[in-house]
């Protein structure tokens, strides 16, 4: 849909300062609460109840790394993630709002009808088994496959959040979960997931330095020309 | 921030809501049920043990074990959450709190109940809400069986919709408070309403 992004002004920003700032403020709230939830899951670093543990779980009673955590202890840790759970649900909520409102949607979120063949491309391409394929837009097929999962399992994660959270007040939420323990090993798979992309997307945004200036003063210039 | 917090889970809470009762199927090992204390060794009932409720009643009471005993038994079988993460099921037996309430006729503006032990003075405070709910025992069973040392014998505080260390052990005394009163766990920075 490379049309949709050519027909807009030429001053209009890559990334509408909206999004920017919910952008910056997810990057600082996402790395409070996997600290924070981390040093919480430091109490009990195991998935399952304690007579029947997980079989599939290969880090049972494995700690993460001290230098992930955030919070101290886990009363500490606790404080900071019921606190900045609010911020972090909040934020992402302005996110979807205006994504939806501004119709931004269109060139950021992933359809299979349209992008799947770009996403493959881009993937062989990734695997030097093809050519670069044409550039459509604002971003490739398989960005939009990447950032559209991230926007899909984020909310999983606040929902298996708060079935951990009230596990007896809110029985539908926590039995669609598979239950307590369901809810805590969603809520920590779904937190590798975050991490996984969150790693290959600062791989990537250094690989592509243009972008972080994209996402920061919404152009891919440090002057003031509209586009790089 | 912790207040903002409690205002939620008291909006939350529901004091008709009952946790789901569990099968035979959820505990496998009855034995592996983690058993937590203050002091250096599980502490032993001392002798003459008398449970004493007071406060803001009409009737205070000091009962035995016995005592307790006479009075109309439930059980409960519901998965425990501890703060730090993880679950367990037992079958617990006692005497509802709420019945125990109507006995000594708590007042109305008692919102707060105490619960003391012989553990080194551990203790905690609960809402009124949640300490009368339905599934908030005095329990002196586990899986059929008195209340071991480790599990807090010869009475202990066990409830659905709570965490694990709101569940004062090896009681002594419950105080019906018009304020509450901190805990052991909770006076360290722990949350103190602790719902779950």
């Amino acid at each position: 849909m490379g049309s949709a992004i050519s027909t807009k002004p030429a001053s209009r920003p890559l990334h509408p300062w909206p999004i920017r700032l919910t952008h910056w403020a997810n990057a600082a709230l996402l790395v409070v609460m996997a600290g924070s939830g981390l040093q919480i899951f430091v109490a009990y670093p195991a998935l399952g109840p304690v007579a029947d543990l997980a079989w599939w779980y290969p880090l049972q009673w494995k700690e993460p790394p001290h230098a992930l955590t955030l919070g101290g202890w886990l009363a500490g840790a606790r404080h900071w993630h019921f606190a900045f759970a609010w911020a972090f649900f909040l934020n992402g909520l302005a996110y979807a709002l205006y994504l939806a409102a501004s119709g931004e949607w269109r060139e950021r979120l992933f359809f299979p009808r349209r992008d799947l063949r770009h996403a493959v491309a881009t993937f062989l391409y990734y695997l030097r088994l093809a050519r670069r394929p044409a550039p459509i837009g604002l971003y490739n097929g398989l960005q939009r496959l990447a950032y559209t999962s991230v926007l899909l399992i984020a909310p999983l994660e606040v929902l298996a959040g708060l079935a951990l959270f009230k596990p007896v007040q809110l029985p539908r939420l926590t039995a669609l979960l598979g239950g307590y323990e369901g809810a805590r090993a969603i809520h920590l798979l779904v937190l590798a997931g975050l991490a996984l992309f969150t790693t290959i997307h600062v791989v990537q945004v250094a690989l592509h330095p243009r972008t972080f200036l994209a996402m920061t003063l919404g152009r891919t210039t440090l002057r003031g020309a509209p586009r790089g | 921030m912790e207040r903002w917090n409690e205002r939620v889970e008291r909006l939350l809470f529901d004091p008709d809501r009952l946790a789901p009762e569990l099968g035979p199927e959820e505990a496998p090992e009855p034995s592996a049920f983690p058993k937590y204390k203050i002091s250096r060794q599980f502490p032993h009932t001392p002798a003459g043990w008398l449970l004493r409720i007071g406060g803001l009643v009409a009737r205070p009471m000091t009962l035995s074990l016995e005592d307790l005993q006479r009075l109309p038994q439930v059980s409960l079988r519901v998965r425990h959450h501890c703060v730090e993460g993880w679950s367990a099921v037992a079958s617990w037996t006692g005497v509802r709190l709420s019945h125990l309430a109507d006995l000594v006729r708590a007042e109305p503006r008692a919102a707060y109940v105490e619960f003391r032990s012989f553990d080194s003075g551990y203790y905690s405070s609960w809402d009124r809400e949640s300490a009368l709910h339905r599934q908030t025992i005095l329990a002196y069973a586990m899986n059929g069986q008195p209340l071991s040392r480790e599990h807090g014998a010869p009475v202990r505080l066990y409830s659905a919709v709570k965490l694990g260390y709101k569940m004062v052990k090896y009681l002594t005394e419950l105080s019906f408070l018009p304020e509450r009163s901190g805990g052991y766990w909770e006076n360290q920075g722990y949350e103190w309403y602790a719902g779950v």
